[in-house]
Parts: C-alpha cells; sequence; structure tokens
C-alpha cells in the first residue's frame, strides 16, 4: 500500500505541473488582465506607449502614456493561418491514409507510413528554414501570382498584390505539412483495425473496393477522424517557429488577402519579448503572458476535447506517436 | 489486411468503374504529395547541411556571425541531459502508477492530464519558465531553466511511453509474481519493469530527440552564449543548435547561414538517427 502512495505522490507532479504553468501565468498576467480587460481579445492594437516618457497611473496600473494592448490581429492570424492547415491537411491525411491502409501490400504499409509519418519528427525550426529557404521564393514567385491571376479574378480573397511569399497562406502550407502525419496515422490505424466482417459483407453485396471503403469502412472510422482532427488543431494553434519564420510577422494589421504578412499569438510572444522587456512598468511583459494564458487555456481545452472524442467516445488505442 | 479483389474491378457500370479508379488516383497521389514533400525536405536539409560542413564547426565556438558550433553541440547536450536528468524518473514513476493501478480515479486522472500537456504549445512552456524561473525564480537565463522547461515537455511522452510498454507486459507474469506471493513493489520493480524496459528506453530516446529538436521553450530560459558553458547552473545562458539554425539563417552573411545549414543538419540527422532506431526496435518487439 505504501509502495502505491508513494508513487501516486510522484505521478501527481505530473498534473502539479499543468497548473502551475497556468497559474503562475494567472498571476504574472494579473495586472495586464486588470487593465486591458476583456477588451484585449477585440482590440486590434498593441501599443506599448510612449517609452520616453514617464510613466502615468490609470486606474491603479502604472503604464507608459498611450499604452494598449489588444490581439484581435493575432487571433484572426491564428485562427485564419490554422484553418486553412486543416482544409489543406485533412483531405490529404485523409487520402494517404486510404492508400496506406487498403492499397499498399502489407509488408511495405510499415514503412511507407514510417516513412511519411517521419514528418511529425521533423523539428519545428527545420521546417521554417525549409519553409524561408525554399517555399517563400517558390511560392511568392510562381504559385501566388498564378492563384492571384486565376482564382483572385473570381473571388477577391485570392487577389493580388501578392507580396514577397511571407504570409498567410504560406504559412498555412507549411502548418498543414506539419499536422497531416497526425490525421493520417491515426486514421491509418482506425482503417487497418476495422474488423473486416463488415468490409467483406459489402464486397460481398457486390461493391467494389473503393466503395466498401467509401461507404462502410471510412464512415466506421470517423470518430477517430474527428479526434484527429482536434489534435492537429491543437498543434496547429501553437505552433511556433516555423510560422515566425515564416508568417511576416504582422504587427497591428488584418489580413486582406491571402497573401498579407499574419501573426500567431505563439510566434507573437517570441518575436516581441525583446522589445517588450523595453517597457519599464513591465506592463507588456505582462500582456505577452497574458497572451500565453489565452493560448494554454485554448490549447487545453482543444486537446482534452481531442482525448476525450478519441478515448472515451471513439474507443481509440493509444500510441507511442501520437 | 489484404484482399484479393482489384483495385480496378471490371464488369461494373463505367460510372463505378471511373468514380473507383478516381478515388484511387486521388488517395494515391496524396501520399505521393507527402513522400515528396518528406524528400524535398530532407534533400533541403542534407544537402546544404553537408555542404556546410567541416572540422573547425566542431573544434571552434560562435563568433559574431560565423566561427564554429561547438558551444551549440555542447549546450544541446547539456539541456538534453538536463532534462532527461529529470524528467526520466519522474515520467516513468507517473507512467508505472498510470498503468500498474489504471483502475484507481488517480491513474486517469494523470493518463488524461499527460496527454493535454503534451498538447500544450512549447512556447507556453518557455514563457511559463521566463516567468517563474528567470524572473520570478531570478535565476536569469540558464541551464538549470532551460533544462526545467525542455523536461516539462519531455515528462508526458515519458509517462505515455512507459504506460504503454507496461501494457503489453502480460497479465499471467503479474499474476504468477503474486501467486508466489510477491508485493505489488517486487512484482512491479522486479518482474514488469524490466520486461518493458527496452521499450521504455526506446521511449526515452523518442524523448531526447523532442528535446534535441526543440526551440521555442528555450528561446527565453536558456539564452544563448557564444562561449563554452561555465559549469554554473544559474546566472550564466548557454547556446544550443537549434537557436543557431533559427538566428544565423537570418543573417545577410554565407558565413552565418553555412552554420544554420550545418546544425540543421546535425539536429535533423540526430533525430532522424534516433527514430530510425526506435522503429526497429519497437517492430521487433512487436514482432516477438
Amino acid at each position: 500500500m505504501k509502495f502505491k502512495v508513494w508513487l501516486g505522490i510522484v505521478a501527481g507532479i505530473l498534473p502539479l505541473v499543468l497548473v502551475a504553468i497556468v497559474l503562475f501565468l494567472a498571476l504574472y498576467s494579473w495586472p495586464a488582465m486588470h487593465f486591458n480587460g476583456p477588451g484585449f481579445v477585440v482590440r486590434d492594437v498593441w501599443n506599448l506607449g510612449n517609452l520616453y516618457a514617464d510613466p502615468i497611473t490609470v486606474h491603479g496600473t502604472q503604464i507608459q502614456p498611450g499604452a494598449s494592448y489588444g490581439i484581435l490581429f493575432l487571433i484572426v492570424g491564428t485562427l485564419s493561418s490554422t484553418l486553412i492547415a486543416l482544409l489543406l491537411a485533412v483531405p490529404v491525411g485523409v487520402g494517404a491514409a486510404i492508400f496506406l491502409a487498403e492499397a499498399v501490400p502489407d509488408h511495405l504499409r510499415i514503412w511507407i507510413s514510417f516513412f511519411v509519418e517521419l514528418l511529425m519528427a521533423i523539428p519545428s525550426v527545420v521546417f521554417g528554414l525549409w519553409g524561408y529557404v525554399v517555399v517563400i521564393p517558390f511560392l511568392g514567385r510562381h504559385l501566388f501570382p498564378l492563384l492571384a491571376r486565376t482564382i483572385g479574378a473570381v473571388i477577391p480573397f485570392f487577389a493580388g498584390p501578392t507580396g514577397s511569399g511571407y504570409g498567410l497562406l504560406t504559412a498555412g502550407v507549411v502548418l498543414s505539412l506539419m499536422i497531416v502525419p497526425i490525421i493520417a496515422a491515426t486514421l491509418r490505424d482506425a482503417l487497418v483495425n476495422q474488423p473486416t466482417s463488415m468490409r467483406e459483407a459489402a464486397l460481398a453485396l457486390g461493391a467494389t473496393r473503393f466503395e466498401a471503403l467509401w461507404r462502410v469502412t471510412l464512415p466506421g472510422a470517423r470518430k477517430t477522424l474527428i479526434g484527429a482532427t482536434f489534435l492537429a488543431l491543437g498543434r496547429a494553434l501553437g505552433e511556433t517557429m516555423a510560422v515566425l519564420m515564416v508568417s511576416g510577422n504582422a504587427l497591428n494589421y488584418l489580413p486582406h488577402n491571402l497573401y498579407d504578412p499574419i501573426s500567431t499569438m505563439a510566434a507573437f510572444i517570441v518575436s516581441q519579448l525583446d522589445s517588450a522587456l523595453q517597457d519599464p512598468t513591465g506592463l507588456a511583459v505582462r500582456s505577452l503572458a497574458e497572451i500565453a494564458l489565452v493560448l494554454s487555456i485554448i490549447s487545453i481545452l482543444v486537446n482534452a476535447m481531442a482525448r476525450l472524442i478519441l478515448v472515451v467516445w471513439g474507443n481509440v488505442q493509444r500510441t507511442m506517436a501520437v | 489486411m489484404q484482399h484479393s479483389a482489384s483495385l480496378f474491378p471490371r464488369g461494373i457500370s463505367p460510372s463505378r468503374r471511373i468514380l473507383s479508379a478516381a478515388g484511387w488516383t486521388i488517395a494515391g497521389s496524396c501520399l505521393l504529395v507527402l513522400s515528396v514533400m518528406m524528400v524535398w525536405i530532407l534533400a533541403v536539409v542534407f544537402v546544404r547541411g553537408v555542404g556546410a560542413l567541416n572540422l573547425s564547426l566542431f573544434t571552434t565556438v560562435t563568433q559574431g556571425t560565423g566561427g564554429g558550433l561547438l558551444n551549440a553541440i555542447e549546450g544541446t547536450f547539456v539541456l538534453s541531459a538536463g532534462a532527461l536528468l529529470l524528467s526520466v524518473p519522474l515520467g516513468v514513476a507517473s507512467g508505472i502508477y498510470v498503468s500498474e493501478y489504471r483502475f484507481s480515479r488517480w491513474a486517469g486522472v494523470i493518463s488524461f492530464l499527460a496527454d493535454v500537456l503534451v498538447g500544450v504549445p512549447s512556447i507556453v512552456v518557455g514563457y511559463f519558465g521566463y516567468v517563474a524561473l528567470v524572473e520570478w525564480g531570478g535565476w536569469n537565463f540558464s541551464v538549470a531553466a532551460g533544462a526545467i522547461a525542455l523536461a516539462i515537455i519531455c515528462l508526458p511522452y515519458i509517462c505515455r511511453t512507459t504506460e504503454l510498454a507496461l501494457r503489453q507486459v502480460s497479465n499471467d507474469l503479474r499474476d504468477a509474481a503474486y501467486s508466489l506471493g510477491a508485493t505489488d513493489r517486487r512484482v512491479i520493480l522486479g518482474v514488469c519493469l524490466p520486461a518493458a524496459l527496452p521499450t521504455i528506453l526506446t521511449g526515452v530516446l523518442l524523448a531526447l530527440a523532442v528535446s534535441v529538436g526543440e526551440t521555442a521553450p528555450l528561446l527565453y530560459t536558456a539564452g544563448w552564449s557564444n562561449y563554452m558553458w561555465d559549469g554554473h547552473l544559474t546566472h550564466s545562458p548557454i547556446g544550443y543548435l537549434t537557436y543557431a539554425i533559427w538566428t544565423f539563417i537570418n543573417e545577410p552573411f554565407a558565413s552565418a547561414n553555412a552554420l544554420a545549414y550545418a546544425a540543421a543538419f546535425l539536429v535533423t540527422a540526430f533525430v532522424l538517427v534516433i527514430n530510425i532506431l526506435a522503429r526497429f526496435v519497437l517492430e521487433r518487439r512487436a514482432a516477438r
């Protein structure tokens, strides 16, 4: 009994860490929350104020004159880049999972899956390097002008100016590549583990193999697909380095088309800490902590949702990879 | 599960045949796109990285926008070793509890929260480290703050791999040990843990790969230094490879870019080798 109790106490450090993260960020950002109010999430301005003036006191908080903090542009940037990433990653992930589970022979499947899923192991900053060095020039010079000329003639959001290649669509494309293996790997497992009897029944009724897959096997794995999409969503929302290197790091700017620069909550924390430290009242650093708090709560909710969907609703076995 | 039925069946109406063929073609091209992207990334990193490699990278420290990577290589090892030192005992203990007492409510809570903690963005962990350790704790940019931030990233991975490894251990083994009169402690530490050890070690290796590839948790905890580590745990910043990738690729100098490519090659090669090794171990154990 004693062994179990000791082990339980040591194991309690893990939940404690999660609580500590949220608690510390909340306590540290408290003065910022007090000053910024709920308008923090709907204001489209991040302004440290006049750093050369003496601090003034507003509602009991010391600030630099003119300071105002709002993160609407970050919320828009985060949600839009994540949405683009999901729109690209879900179909490609489903397609790859289908092909791996149904069309690739057993002895090849584990190795091809492994190769594709190695994408999950590539560090974020290496994706950023690749995006910065090859994807930005490629998209900026070739694909974006083409998109703007063709689809842009019909849908205004696709129209130019196409800029230099840094921006919303580039961030979405790089993000999509980082999350697609989550969807492909989880769904492939679910497809392979579907009961054979249903599939064989469909084939016996005269369905082609694609029809059996599309009408029987794939619908059987829909809970897994929804859960994996939530997992991918959580990853995309919090991705930092790759987005930082390809998004253009917009400040106080809402994107007007697909090619405009954006910034996300995660990337903004990295790009702004140095300048936030210039604020002698410390309010800027605390407002960054408020962003981190918002981001942590969103990702905790999304990931909790994903796990509930997968484990409780979908009864999916957990694996080492995802 | 493979079927004898053909992917492209005959003897059915043309519309159904076309639909089937189109379906497989689209699915196959999705897989092809992913493979091409993977090859493309590896090609960029390996071709440019190998081109930037030379012996002085491993013998000299960074100077301004040139020099070597010795300080960063050392820093990456120090930080990852520190992170594992902290997270392996805690993670393995948590994993044991979650697996062996899986019917207790506390185990369910921990298992669930470990999965949630995996999903907390690494920059949030980094900023927490900055607020709690660098600022509030007064440690400044330091090895200790960086290693703790990395340990928080590794902890849930190790907990989960330990749990999954122990779950693969047959219950017959546990029953046999209990029927011989062994206590919980003897059964877990003497029987289950040795049986699961190779898989647990594989999980630790994978956590090492994750920690070597992380950047965001370290930016504002470990800082950066052009010099070798002076041995102090607090109050002295340290370099690491992923920082070199991020900073030096943005510099307008060829010497700086070469450092970034070399660092990217070293990190990616290390991560890939660990993942490939881990896969072989796991496949072999699954096949048994």
